[in-house]
């Protein structure tokens, strides 16, 4: 056997090529965001754009000296935890039934999670807006996560249903002949073997709450804003001060950047979910 | 209690905190966009003033020239982005299904655009399409091509938001049909190549129509998106000039945080959420975990 027949072949210098310009392209209009956030401001307002350039910490210190980004980042971080691990729990256990027993309102929860699944935050905006008023949650960190947790659960017990689904039901069968309690069988048995659907479900979880702005910039306020909707502090009716956007708009971009370079693998099977066979 | 009636009870518990959670935070506040649809309620007032108008929003809604413009650029975006997508997605992975060495870090690289925020989507081609010192701009001077001031005329900031939709969801096409290529049986390709189908007639023949229901379910998720969107066109135009940028999502915003009419806005939210749902069921049909599972 040689070494071909594991790793897939080198392809032509036509299809390197092609998979270059695509990169490229795709990375291209982020690193010029990325250059951007150390321009100073005449540097940006240059008609010419340049590679070269004395790049400046001065956006970097502005946005967290007088913006107190690290305030907002701090809120959202421990949102996004919040979120992530709230959904994580309540979406396995949930998956976790729909796919090992056979209940009453098993098929209606089924069909309802499958259609809330693509329920625009839009429609919730308003609604949202007006409840959490008046349960007096506005403007709280929890408020936000409670929100994003909803609109995660759809997704992750879908996805993880998927996983549970696929897992030999032996295994669990075994371990109760052995005298495990159903609580035991999901703890010991199925939660470690479900370890490449969490990673998945996490990242796309905490993607969402990490990311989202629309939401946010409704449901908090000034002292309760996270990184995206913070944002809009820098678009003005004068302009947009772009120097400082751009550094804001890198420290947003970051944490997904390093996910997807470190677990490239389970955001693929989490995209992908759905519509191609695991 | 029985430990019968207990293994009973056991579902009901695991579902119960995730079933708690989406009633409050989905199920009751589009019960309640309902409720508020049919009232005349502006933003900031208090709700004891709120009037009952039964479904004059929706009659309201219906006669709006804003919403039908609304609609209108939302349906061309979602049909010319989309469209754009699918077929560039599908070609490239055509082209690029043969698994090659470092085809691992290029994927890495394409899903980077969909993995970042909207907002700093939004905000990166803002500053690409710029009049004054945006670099499309000085790409397109270095061509010969005099610069445009593409986020001010509509038409150009309609193909601004088309361009940047293509840049991040492209790769999705291009990752869905290439998971699905590479999925396919090589026995039936090979068949296909023995009876003498050149490559053009193994895609069309062969290969596209067994991912047909991949492909279905991609362009409907697309779909769906191009509804949901509104944080990029936040961010990069809010929807002008005028209204030619204006998805229905951020009409839905606008009208009850700049207008200020939240009982309008729940009513223009119940036609979107019937929109997107029927998208949503078109996907059940094709492709229903609940119906693939594997034991009954």
């Amino acid at each position: 056997m040689s070494s071909s027949d594991l790793a897939p072949p080198r392809g032509s210098p036509l299809h390197y090529m092609l998979l270059g310009v695509l990169a490229l392209a795709c990375l291209v209009p982020m690193v010029m965001m990325v250059f951007t956030s150390f321009k100073t401001e005449a540097q940006i307002f240059d008609t010419q754009w340049s590679w070269l350039f004395a790049p400046t910490l001065d956006n970097y210190r502005s946005v967290i000296q007088d913006g107190h980004i690290d305030r907002y980042l701090l809120n959202s971080l421990k949102i996004s935890i919040a979120a992530t691990l709230i959904t994580l729990m309540l979406g396995t256990m949930c998956a976790y039934a729909m796919a090992r027993f056979r209940f009453l309102g098993r098929e209606p929860l089924g069909y309802a999670t499958l259609i809330l699944r693509t329920l625009p935050p839009a429609v919730l905006a308003v609604p949202v807006f007006v409840i959490w008023s008046a349960w007096g949650i506005a403007d709280t960190l929890s408020g936000v996560v409670l929100v994003y947790v909803a609109l995660n659960l759809p997704f992750t017990i879908w996805l993880l249903y998927g996983f549970i689904d696929q897992l030999p039901i032996e295994l669990e069968e075994a371990a109760a002949i052995d005298g495990c309690g159903p609580f035991k069988v999901f703890w010991k048995i199925v939660l470690p073997l479900l370890k490449p659907g969490l990673a998945a479900a996490s990242i796309f979880t905490f993607r969402l709450a990490w990311n989202e702005f629309i939401l946010s910039f409704i449901l908090t306020n000034r002292v309760t804003r996270t990184l995206p909707a913070s944002i809009s502090n820098y678009i003005t009716d004068t302009g947009v001060e772009w120097g400082k956007i751009m550094a804001a708009g890198v420290l947003i971009a970051l944490p997904p950047l390093i996910f997807t370079f470190v677990a490239a693998k389970q955001i693929i099977t989490g995209l992908t979910a759905g519509a191609v066979k695991g | 209690m029985t430990p019968a009636r207990l293994a009973r009870l056991t579902p009901y518990v695991y579902i119960l905190p995730a079933v708690l959670v989406m009633v409050a935070g989905l199920a009751y506040p589009i019960a309640d966009a309902v409720r508020l649809s049919f009232y005349d309620w502006p933003l900031g007032t208090d709700w004891a003033t709120a009037r009952w108008v039964g479904l004059e929003a929706f009659g309201e809604m219906l006669r709006s020239r804003q919403v039908w413009t609304s609609m209108g650029v939302t349906f061309a975006f979602v049909v010319i982005a989309v469209a754009c997508e699918m077929v560039l997605g599908i070609a490239l992975a055509l082209f690029l299904e043969k698994p090659v060495r470092g085809m691992r870090f290029f994927r890495t690289i394409f899903v980077l655009p969909m993995m970042i925020a909207p907002i700093c989507v939004g905000l990166i081609w803002r500053y690409l399409f710029d009049a004054n010192f945006g670099p499309i701009n000085q790409w397109i001077g270095a061509l010969g091509i005099a610069p445009r001031a593409w986020l001010a005329e509509p038409g150009l900031a309609f193909a601004a938001m088309v361009l940047t939709d293509i840049w991040q969801w492209t790769p999705f096409v291009f990752i869905m049909v290439l998971a699905g290529l590479q999925g396919l049986d090589s026995s039936v390709i090979e068949a296909a190549r023995i009876d003498g189908a050149n490559w053009w007639q193994q895609i069309v023949r062969v290969k596209l129509p067994i991912i047909q229901p991949i492909l279905i379910v991609t362009l409907l998720m697309r779909m769906i998106d191009g509804f949901r969107g509104l944080e990029v066109i936040y961010v990069m135009t809010f929807g002008g000039p005028g209204q030619a940028t204006e998805l229905f999502s951020l009409h839905i915003y606008k009208a009850a945080f700049i207008s200020q009419k939240l009982g309008y806005s729940a009513a223009l939210s119940i036609l979107l959420l019937v929109i997107v749902a029927v998208l949503s069921l078109a996907i059940l049909m094709i492709a229903n975990p609940l119906k693939g599972s594997t034991r009954q």
